[in-house]
C-alpha cells in the first residue's frame, strides 16, 4: 500500500505544483500509512531532490516513449508503476496534462476520481475529499468509494513542506505501453513566464483599460511582481489579449495569493473563476463597482493615474 | 463522417448558487438551465467539420427528462439526431462510462466534449472516455481540422501551445478559441421540432464518488480603502498585513 506522486516537471524542472503534490502524497500517507513514491516520467530532472519534500522513493521512466507527452502513454506507463507499487492514493496536478491523464488513470486502476481538489482529504471515516464546484462559486465534499483513490490536486491549495532527506531513485522499465496514436507536430510555450494557474500573484485587467494599446501597464505591474497576467472575457473576446488569459466562470479558475483587479466591474461571472485567491485587490474608478464587495483592498481611481505610480512603488520595492 | 458531441446541462452563468436539504444538494429553484457553454464549440465545431460532406452528428445527454429544451437547442444548432440516456448524472465517472457503453458499437469517427462542464468542473469526461473505448484523448482543443483518417489539432498546454496530429477515431475537449458558438436561426427552430431525439435506458454501473455535502466560500470581511494618491501604502500593506508580495 502506498501513496504515488505523478512528478510533472517544465524544462527539465519540477514544477512548483509538483512539489505541492508530493507534499499533499506525505501528508497523506501520514493518515494511511505507506511509502510516498514520485514517479518522473522522461525528464532529466533530478528526482532524487523529491525527498526533501516528503517522497520516500522516486522512480523514472525513459525512452523514446515518453520524450513527448501523451496521455495514452504516459497514463499507461504511470499506471504500471501504480499497480507494481500497491498505490492506493494516486496524486497527479490538476493542470492541463495532469488533468488529460487523471481521467485515464482512473480507468486503468478501476480507481474512483476527483478533480479540482482543494484540500488535505478527511480520512476521519472513509476517505473525503474538497473540491471546487460551480467553477468557485461552491465547494462540494466527496466521499470515494474505490479501493484505489485518484486525487487531482488544484495548484496553490496546500503549502509545500521540506522534510530533509533525498529520495531513493530506481527505473522502471515499463512493459505493456500502448503505441501512441498521436504525434506532436510543435510546442510554443511562453518561457520564463509563469504559467496562469499556478501563478502565486495574477496581474489582470479589463475593459477598463480602453485598449490593448495600454497592456504594457498591466504588464510592467505584472513584471514588477513577479507576477502572471490575466484578464475579463470582454478582452479576450475583442482580442485585446490570448484567450488564455481569460478567467472566470468560462475561461480559467485560479485561486492565486494574490488576484490585482484593475478596471474590471466583478460581473457574477468574473468573480467565478477569482473568488478563491487568498487576497484581492481592486482598482477601479467606480466606488460602486461591484468588485469592491469581493475585495480585500481597494482604490477607487483611475487606472490611468493610479498605475504609474504603483508600477514605480512596486518597482522600487522590488529593488530594495 | 459520423460525429458524436457529449452535452451536459448547467444551471445559467448568472446563477446564484444555493443549496438545500442541509447543504446536500444543490438548490434548482428558480434556476434556468442551459447547455454547457463548451458543449456549445464542441457541436459548432462537429457541424462545421461534418456538414459539407454530409456527416451526421449526434448529439448525447445523460440526464432525465427536464434537459429536452438544452437538448432541442442542439438539434436547432443543427445536430442531426439527439441521444438522451435517461439516468441522474451523479458524477464525470458515471457519465463517462454511460457515453462509452453507448458509443462502442457505434463506429464514430470522433467524439466531442466540452473542457469541462461549469457546474461539476470535472474535466474529466474526455480522458475517461478514450480510455474506456481504448482511443485517444486530446484535452483543451483549440483547433481541428480532420483529412482522411487524420485530425490535426491544436491544444493548450501549461503555459503555452502545442500542434500535433492524430488518426481517428478519437475523442477531444473543446476550450474556448476553438470557434464561435452557432446561434440556432428560425429554419433550425423549426427543423429541431421534428428531428429525432431517442431515450436510452442506462447500462449498470457503480459509483466509485458520492457527493456528500456543500459549501460556499467564506464571505470576505469587508475591503479596506486606500487613496488613490498613496499607492505605496497598498504595496506596504500587502507586503506587511497580507503578506502576499
Ligand atoms: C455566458 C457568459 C459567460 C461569461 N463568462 C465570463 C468569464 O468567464 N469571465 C469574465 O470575466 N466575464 C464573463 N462574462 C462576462 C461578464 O458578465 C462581464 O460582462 C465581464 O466580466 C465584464 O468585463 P469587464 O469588467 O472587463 O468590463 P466592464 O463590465 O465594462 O467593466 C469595466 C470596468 O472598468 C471600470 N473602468 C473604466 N474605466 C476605468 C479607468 N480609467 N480606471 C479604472 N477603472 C475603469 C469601470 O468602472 C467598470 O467597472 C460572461 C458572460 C456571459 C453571458
Ligand atoms: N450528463 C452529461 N451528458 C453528456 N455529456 C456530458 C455530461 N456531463 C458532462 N458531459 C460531457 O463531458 C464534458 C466535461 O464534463 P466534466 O468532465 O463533467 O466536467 C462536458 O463538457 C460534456 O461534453
Amino acid at each position: 500500500m502506498s501513496v504515488i506522486v505523478f512528478a510533472e516537471t517544465r524544462d527539465q524542472q519540477y514544477k512548483k505544483s509538483t512539489l505541492e503534490a508530493v507534499s499533499y502524497g506525505k501528508e497523506v500517507a501520514q493518515k494511511t500509512g505507506g511509502k510516498v513514491i514520485a514517479v518522473s516520467m522522461g525528464s532529466a530532472a533530478d528526482p532524487s531532490i523529491l525527498g526533501n519534500y516528503g517522497a520516500d522513493e522516486a522512480v523514472t521512466l525513459h525512452g523514446t516513449e515518453f520524450s513527448a507527452f501523451s496521455p495514452e502513454v504516459y497514463a499507461a506507463g504511470f499506471a504500471e508503476v501504480c499497480k507494481a507499487h500497491g498505490g492506493k492514493t494516486i496524486i497527479i496536478s490538476n493542470t492541463y496534462s495532469g488533468k488529460s491523464m487523471a481521467g485515464r488513470v482512473a480507468v486503468l486502476l478501476q480507481a474512483a476520481l476527483a478533480t479540482n481538489v482543494v484540500d488535505y482529504p478527511d480520512t476521519s471515516s472513509g476517505f473525503r475529499v474538497k473540491r471546487g464546484v460551480f467553477s468557485g462559486k461552491a465547494f462540494a465534499y466527496v466521499n470515494m468509494q474505490s479501493d484505489v483513490k485518484v486525487i487531482a490536486i488544484t495548484p496553490n491549495s496546500v503549502e509545500i513542506k521540506t522534510y530533509g532527506g533525498s529520495a531513493a531513485v530506481s527505473a522502471h522499465q515499463p512493459s505493456g505501453l500502448p503505441s501512441s496514436s498521436s504525434r506532436i507536430e510543435s510546442t510554443q510555450t511562453v518561457s520564463g513566464k509563469v504559467p496562469l494557474t499556478e501563478a502565486e500573484i495574477v496581474v489582470s485587467a479589463g475593459r477598463g483599460m480602453k485598449g490593448p494599446e495600454n497592456w504594457h501597464m498591466v504588464e510592467e505591474l505584472a513584471t514588477a511582481l513577479g507576477a502572471a497576467t490575466a484578464c475579463s472575457k470582454p478582452v479576450s473576446d475583442m482580442h485585446w489579449r490570448p484567450h488564455s488569459e481569460h478567467v472566470g466562470q468560462t475561461g480559467i479558475t485560479i485561486k492565486p495569493n494574490l488576484y490585482i483587479a484593475i478596471g474590471i466591474s466583478g460581473a457574477i461571472q468574473h468573480l467565478a473563476g477569482v473568488s478563491s485567491s487568498k487576497v484581492i485587490v481592486v482598482i477601479n474608478k467606480d466606488a460602486e463597482a461591484p468588485f469592491f464587495k469581493a475585495a480585500d483592498y481597494g482604490i477607487v481611481g483611475d487606472a490611468f493615474e493610479v498605475l504609474p505610480k504603483l508600477i514605480q512603488a512596486a518597482k522600487a520595492t522590488a529593488a530594495s | 463522417m459520423k460525429v458524436l458531441v457529449c452535452m451536459s446541462v448547467v444551471p445559467d452563468t448568472t446563477t446564484k448558487i444555493t443549496f438545500t436539504d442541509n447543504d446536500t444538494s444543490f438548490n434548482a429553484q428558480g434556476v434556468q438551465f442551459i447547455m454547457n457553454p463548451y458543449d456549445e464549440l464542441a457541436l459548432t465545431k462537429a457541424l462545421d467539420i461534418a456538414e459539407p460532406s454530409g456527416g451526421t452528428v449526434t448529439i448525447l445527454h445523460v440526464g432525465p427528462a427536464d434537459a429536452e429544451p438544452a437538448i432541442r437547442k442542439a438539434l436547432s444548432m443543427g445536430a442531426t439526431d439527439a441521444v438522451r440516456i435517461n439516468a441522474v448524472p451523479t458524477d464525470s465517472q458515471f457519465v463517462a462510462e454511460q457515453i462509452a457503453s453507448y458509443a462502442k458499437d457505434k463506429g464514430f469517427d470522433f467524439i466531442l466534449t466540452g473542457r469541462e462542464s461549469i457546474d461539476y468542473n470535472g474535466g474529466a469526461v474526455c480522458g475517461l472516455l478514450g480510455a474506456l473505448l481504448n482511443i485517444p484523448s486530446v484535452n483543451v482543443i483549440t483547433q481541428l481540422n480532420i483529412s482522411g483518417q487524420t485530425a490535426s489539432i491544436e491544444r493548450d498546454i501549461d503555459g503555452g501551445r502545442e500542434t500535433l496530429s492524430c488518426s481517428l477515431p478519437f475523442v477531444a475537449s473543446a476550450q474556448k478559441d476553438l470557434c464561435e458558438p452557432r446561434i440556432p436561426n428560425m429554419r433550425g427552430i423549426m427543423a429541431a421540432r421534428t428531428k429525432p431525439l431517442q431515450v436510452v435506458e442506462p447500462a449498470t454501473s457503480q459509483n466509485h464518488v458520492a457527493y456528500s455535502r456543500f459549501e460556499l466560500p467564506q464571505p470576505k470581511q469587508g475591503v479596506r480603502m486606500i487613496s488613490a494618491e498613496n499607492p505605496e501604502e497598498l504595496l506596504h500593506l500587502l507586503r506587511n498585513e497580507a503578506k502576499v508580495i
